[in-house]
């Protein structure tokens, strides 16, 4: 592992998340990327899907609506409108989301969208499931 | 002069309504507090969202393909005055000074032959422009029983503003709020939403400490500024519904405090007054005791 990357997660209404991480994998528009220290300055924007955090102790799944986010030099900082972390979600909030997801399904308009969005809620609908 | 008993009914009167403002001073300051925090908590997703856009339009090559958001529709007949104001009045001028600035702007507006539309967020501020303007209120929307401001409701908010601009209703967005400056001073402010307003690029204070490296932009740069500026109009209604709760909150309290100051006041006056008079019904009972006594 070639160090740690510094993240952060912030939503409007407060940061989240600030964490050491070794690797972030990140729902962006263009396809999922990971990002390691030393990652290419990147701004990107984001799909709903899951981001998953490993830091050196844990590793942490974390729903985002939509956002983006933003590499630059050693951290990664990510705005996302909705997010919450997938272990403490309750189901009713799942739930809406998945509605949501579905709506931003109809929405989409290329084909890659529509994959990510499908993708989105096939992990969803999985945590739904686990919950029930 | 008011008898004894409706003084002391004017003085118990008078205290329960100190009691009432204290209170409301009291849980003023508490929300004040809880109001002021969320205020501070959103500011890194507003600065760094500050931040990459204007890096971002530092970079827009050709103005004229650019977003409508950045750049406008290239006119500016109608504008679009959105008013923040709170649901409940006792709060000093708060209220009346944001609807007073969004008056005054909008007989400007009128004046110069441009058409307008107000948007009133909360109740307090559309009442009051209800009399001479309330034909241009085309819309409303309510905070009333929410206990604090979310993201939710600037969502709301920015959705019909977008979903407006979208259908071509107006040229210029306003939104108008009572910055929070400290307790004792709110300033009522309007900002321009559309065209956006952005920070300086110039800024150094704004650069990523990337060292100047240049970004890789995923989708392409303008896809992304586009919708960037979307997010950045929910993003500075959440601003401005923050500014605005914490300026409530703090508009309230000094009006309760001075209220009960007042009260305060008028109670030591009513008691001076209650007492002196008591004094002299006594003195007057004695006289007319000793006379009696001196007529035997």
């Amino acid at each position: 592992m070639a160090g740690t990357i510094k993240f952060e997660l912030v939503s409007p209404e407060r940061i989240l998340m600030s964490v050491e991480a070794e690797q972030v994998i990140v729902p962006g528009a263009e396809g999922q990327f990971t990002v390691l220290a030393g990652h290419a300055p990147v701004v990107s924007t984001l799909l709903p899907g899951i981001i998953q955090v490993t830091t050196p102790n844990s590793k942490e799944a974390i729903f985002v609506r939509s956002g983006f986010a933003e590499v630059s030099g050693e951290q990664l900082t990510i705005l996302a409108e909705r997010a919450f972390i997938v272990e403490e979600a309750d189901p009713r909030q799942l739930n809406h989301e998945l509605d949501l997801a579905r709506q931003a399904l109809n929405g989409a308009e290329t084909d890659d969208a529509r994959f990510h969005v499908n993708r989105a809620i096939a992990e969803l609908q999985a945590l739904v499931d686990d919950a029930a | 002069m008011p008898s004894l008993k409706e003084l002391r009914n004017r003085i118990n009167s008078v205290k329960a309504t100190r009691k009432i403002t204290k209170a409301m001073q009291m849980v003023a300051a508490a929300k004040l507090r809880r109001a002021q925090e969320a205020a501070e908590a959103s500011r890194p997703y507003a600065e760094r969202m500050d931040a990459v856009l204007a890096n971002l339009a530092k970079g827009v090559a050709n103005p004229e393909n650019a977003s409508p958001l950045l750049v406008g529709t290239g006119k500016d007949d109608t504008h679009l005055l959105i008013m923040m104001t709170a649901e409940r009045g006792l709060c000093g001028g708060f209220n009346s000074n944001i609807a007073k600035l969004v008056r005054q702007n909008a007989l400007e507006l009128l004046r110069e032959g441009k058409k307008i539309k107000i948007l009133a967020v909360g109740r307090k501020g559309a009442d009051n422009l209800k009399r001479d303007l309330g034909n241009y209120i085309t819309d409303r929307v309510s905070l009333a029983g929410l206990k604090s401001v979310g993201f939710e409701q600037a969502s709301e908010i920015a959705d019909k503003v977008m979903a407006g601009f979208g259908d071509e209703e107006f040229d210029v967005c306003t939104v108008y709020f009572s910055r929070f400056e400290s307790v004792i001073s709110q300033k009522p402010t309007g900002l321009q939403l559309i065209p956006a307003r952005l920070p300086d690029a110039g800024d150094d204070a704004a650069e990523p400490d990337n060292g100047g490296a240049a970004y890789e932009y995923e989708p392409e740069e303008d896809v992304i500024l586009d919708q960037l500026l979307r997010r950045n109009i929910s993003t500075q209604i959440f601003r401005g519904l923050l500014e605005n709760a914490a300026s409530e909150q703090g508009a309230r309290m000094s009006a309760m405090d001075s209220a009960t100051r007042n009260a305060s006041d008028m109670i030591d006056k009513l008691t001076l007054s209650y007492n002196r008079q008591r004094q002299a019904q006594i003195t007057k009972e004695l006289i007319e005791i000793i006379s009696g006594a001196e007529a035997l």
